[in-house]
């Protein structure tokens, strides 16, 4: 596939992956974190940790949508698809992620007419072909996804469409990471930048970190050329004792992000005063709700949600897991209440969540020198 | 993945056999419904397969039976014979390159021909719903004889059921096929041993790209076509070159080529090796799968056969295969090594290694 495989390209990984080693300290151990789970997934998929040295560890971080996604709003969302009438819409990844009891594919299962979308604008045409129907979009997402919630909301009601509305789970990456940096206990020396999200929002909000917290950012690309490059920028700053945000994705990201997006963004959301993630509690002005514009739109007023608050178990400790400060085997119920089938926490929701991917091929990653 | 040092320190270790004791214990069916997912080929259909039919439905009431295979073998007098049934439910029921027809005559006989046994006869059921219009199954009616002709088996026997409307989707078809299992085939599914390499007979992810693209979700237009066929032509060709060397063959339908190959790897307890360079998938079907988030490892297809063949006779097995109308673009894409056993690893193309792990049910598309 032209300009995809330029960038997949074996001979410039492996040269990559030298200049890494050289730009090392053998004694020191290096412990990245990839914000975005976008990245999480190419990581996994093109064996780019196979790539690194072992002193160069990557620690996956909170920015997988659908992980972070607690349990009680998927409670919310699955009350809204046992409505009678109702078409629910969601990501197709959302609809296997546990709710307190069961998720959106065993609603689907008990009758519940859930379908799964590629775009909120599949949803809004569905609400368009079933005007007896109401039609919901569950929608979830970091600053990436909410510009195409919001132009659909938007063209909803251009058109005067009134039987579709919007779970809204849409979150912002800024918070949770500050958070993350306030930890004391943090053990991570750089950050690779979420490049989808800074398609839409630009480099500067990312300034904090260098600024308050000492750490590197470089702003990442989703192919796996662009990933190690973006680890050997940010080794280079380490080695340099440099410490900004660098874009290593700009024939994607425009350093003030797109003024277009973050305009519409603004009309149809507004942000909620707290909300909450899986794994990392509350979290202040953390995600959007729909502005008092589009509160016609907004399934929560529209339909009677449970709204419960479904506590993680004191035991789960993904938390720890994201700042690095446990690896998975060490959390409490790592392995035993905790396992893929029956996933507790964020890390072990997702098959690439730290937690999963540990379970799943952690005695591989042992066995690999062997192999 | 996390990277781990090069030795557990001991609790690690401990967690890591508490992991391995739970994963090598049978499944145990605990659901309380029935998802889509336990029809997906994945880990929930394993469950399903190996926590409930297989206690149930063992002979010897120990609940072991030698093997889950798609089709079991009886001897009667002298002769071996081959025994499968499959359901077809496939939507829309004509896509390109197929029809529900065609792969209820197929998926059945290649059935019969992974086991090694010459597909000679087959009875038809059929589900039909009420309103179904005539000329559809008229169609289908005329699909099911031209596969069997192509394929030389005789359709000898069925059932015709009729369901009120909304009870089916337009017809459901069931095919029961019996053959005659070839004195050269010495198959079996725990018979794949290291060194051995593994084959596939063509390009893969066509039959489930096909069938995506035709339920028009996705406004891509693109022609690929189902690659439905009889894959006995290619299995006689194996067992004529490779013989005894030929140690398992396996269609590779839902779940596609990965989920293949995860059951067999815990099957035989051993690990493949899969060099992800060299397995064939056509341009647009990569791209197709490349723009839909899907791994094209795990589509359906519904003609290809994955092949174990022992590494003196892969060379010639793989000629004879290409020979195969068809098959000309059958590869060599990986081989079978003993650790870490029941798992399958991936060079990937870009130089790096993961596990390729079964999935639980359909693969869905990720959000970013």
């Amino acid at each position: 596939m032209k300009f995809v495989d330029e960038y997949r390209d074996a001979e410039l990984g492996q040269v990559l992956a030298g200049e890494i080693l050289a730009e090392l300290d053998p004694g020191r151990h290096y412990k990245l974190m990839e914000i975005c789970g976008g990245h999480t997934h190419s990581i996994y998929k093109y064996g780019i940790d196979d790539l690194l040295p072992a002193n160069v560890e990557l620690v996956h971080g909170p920015g997988c949508p659908v992980c972070v996604i607690p349990m009680g709003r998927v409670d919310d969302g699955i009350a809204v698809a046992h409505n009678d009438g109702v078409i629910f819409t969601c990501f197709g990844d959302m609809l296997r992620v546990p709710g307190s009891e069961y998720t959106l594919l065993d609603a689907k299962a008990q009758g519940a007419d859930v379908r799964m979308v590629y775009s909120p604008l599949d949803a809004l045409r569905i609400a368009r072909e079933n005007p007896e129907r109401e039609v919901v979009f569950f929608a979830i997402g970091f600053e990436t996804t909410a510009p195409s919630t919001a132009l659909t909301l938007k063209r909803a009601k251009a058109e005067g469409i009134t039987n579709f509305s919007c779970v809204c789970n849409h979150v912002t990456i800024v918070p949770p990471m500050r958070a993350l940096l306030e930890s004391p206990d943090l053990r991570l020396d750089g950050f690779i930048g979420p490049g989808h999200v800074c398609t839409v929002v630009g480099a500067r909000p990312f300034q904090f970190i260098p600024a308050d917290y000492g750490r590197p950012v470089v702003i990442s690309g989703f192919e796996p050329l662009d990933i190690l490059q973006s680890i050997l920028m940010i080794l280079r700053q380490l080695r340099a004792g440099r410490c900004e945000v660098e874009n290593q994705y700009p024939r994607v990201v425009p350093q003030e992000g797109n003024l277009r997006a973050l305009e519409v963004m603004a009309e149809v959301f507004e942000l909620r005063p707290h909300f909450e993630w899986r794994g990392l509690g509350f979290i202040s002005q953390s995600a959007l709700r729909l502005s008092e514009a589009y509160r016609e739109f907004d399934a929560e007023e529209r339909f009677e949600v449970p709204g419960v608050r479904v506590a993680d178990p004191k035991a789960c400790q993904c938390g720890e897991v994201l700042k690095g400060v446990i690896k998975p085997w060490e959390c409490k119920v790592f392995g035993t209440a905790c396992t893929p089938e029956h996933a507790i926490g964020t890390c072990m929701v997702s098959p690439e969540g730290a937690c999963a991917a540990y379970y799943n091929f952690g005695r591989f990653a042992r066995e690999r020198e062997a192999v | 993945m996390s990277k781990a040092g090069p030795v557990a320190t001991g609790r690690e270790q401990r967690v890591l056999e508490i992991i391995e004791t739970a994963r090598s214990k049978r499944a145990r069916f605990r659901d309380k419904q029935i998802t889509l997912a336990h029809g997906a080929g994945g880990k929930a259909t394993q469950t399903l397969i190996e926590g409930l039919l297989v206690p149930a439905f063992a002979s010897d009431g120990t609940g072991a039976l030698p093997a889950l295979a798609d089709a079991g073998a009886i001897e009667v007098g002298a002769t071996r014979l081959a025994m499968t049934s499959d359901s077809f439910v496939v939507k829309p029921l004509r896509f390109p390159g197929g029809s529900i027809g065609e792969l209820a005559v197929n998926g059945t006989v290649n059935d019969l021909a992974m086991a090694g046994a010459r597909p000679l006869a087959l009875t038809v059921s059929m589900i039909l719903e009420e309103g179904l219009d005539s000329d559809v199954l008229r169609a289908e009616v005329q699909a099911i004889a031209a596969a069997a002709a192509t394929a030389g088996v005789e359709i000898v026997g069925g059932d015709t059921k009729v369901v009120e409307r909304g009870a089916a989707d337009g017809m459901y078809l069931c095919t029961t096929g019996v053959g005659e299992v070839d004195p050269r085939a010495q198959l079996a599914t725990d018979g794949i041993r290291p060194g051995d390499q593994i084959l596939v007979s063509g390009p893969i992810g066509e039959h489930g790209t096909a069938i995506m693209l035709a339920r028009n979700q996705f406004d891509l237009d693109a022609s690929i076509e189902s690659d439905t066929c009889s894959l006995w032509p290619a299995a006689d060709a194996l067992l004529e070159e490779a013989g005894a060397g030929l140690h398992c063959m396996r269609d590779a339908t839902r779940g596609g080529v990965a989920s293949v190959l995860n059951e067999l790897a815990r099957a035989s307890g051993v690990a493949f090796v899969v060099r992800e360079a060299d397995v064939p998938v056509s341009p647009i079907v990569a791209a197709a799968a490349e723009l839909l988030g899907i791994d094209p490892m795990y589509v359906a297809n519904e003609g290809r056969l994955v092949a174990f063949v022992a590494p003196e006779a892969a060379d010639a097995a793989l000629g004879a295969l290409r020979q195969v109308s068809g098959c000309e673009r059958a590869a060599a894409i990986g081989e079978v090594r003993r650790e870490p056993p029941g798992m399958v690893l991936v060079h990937t193309a870009f130089g790096g290694r993961r596990v390729m792990d079964q999935l639980v049910g359909d693969p869905l598309p990720r959000i970013c």
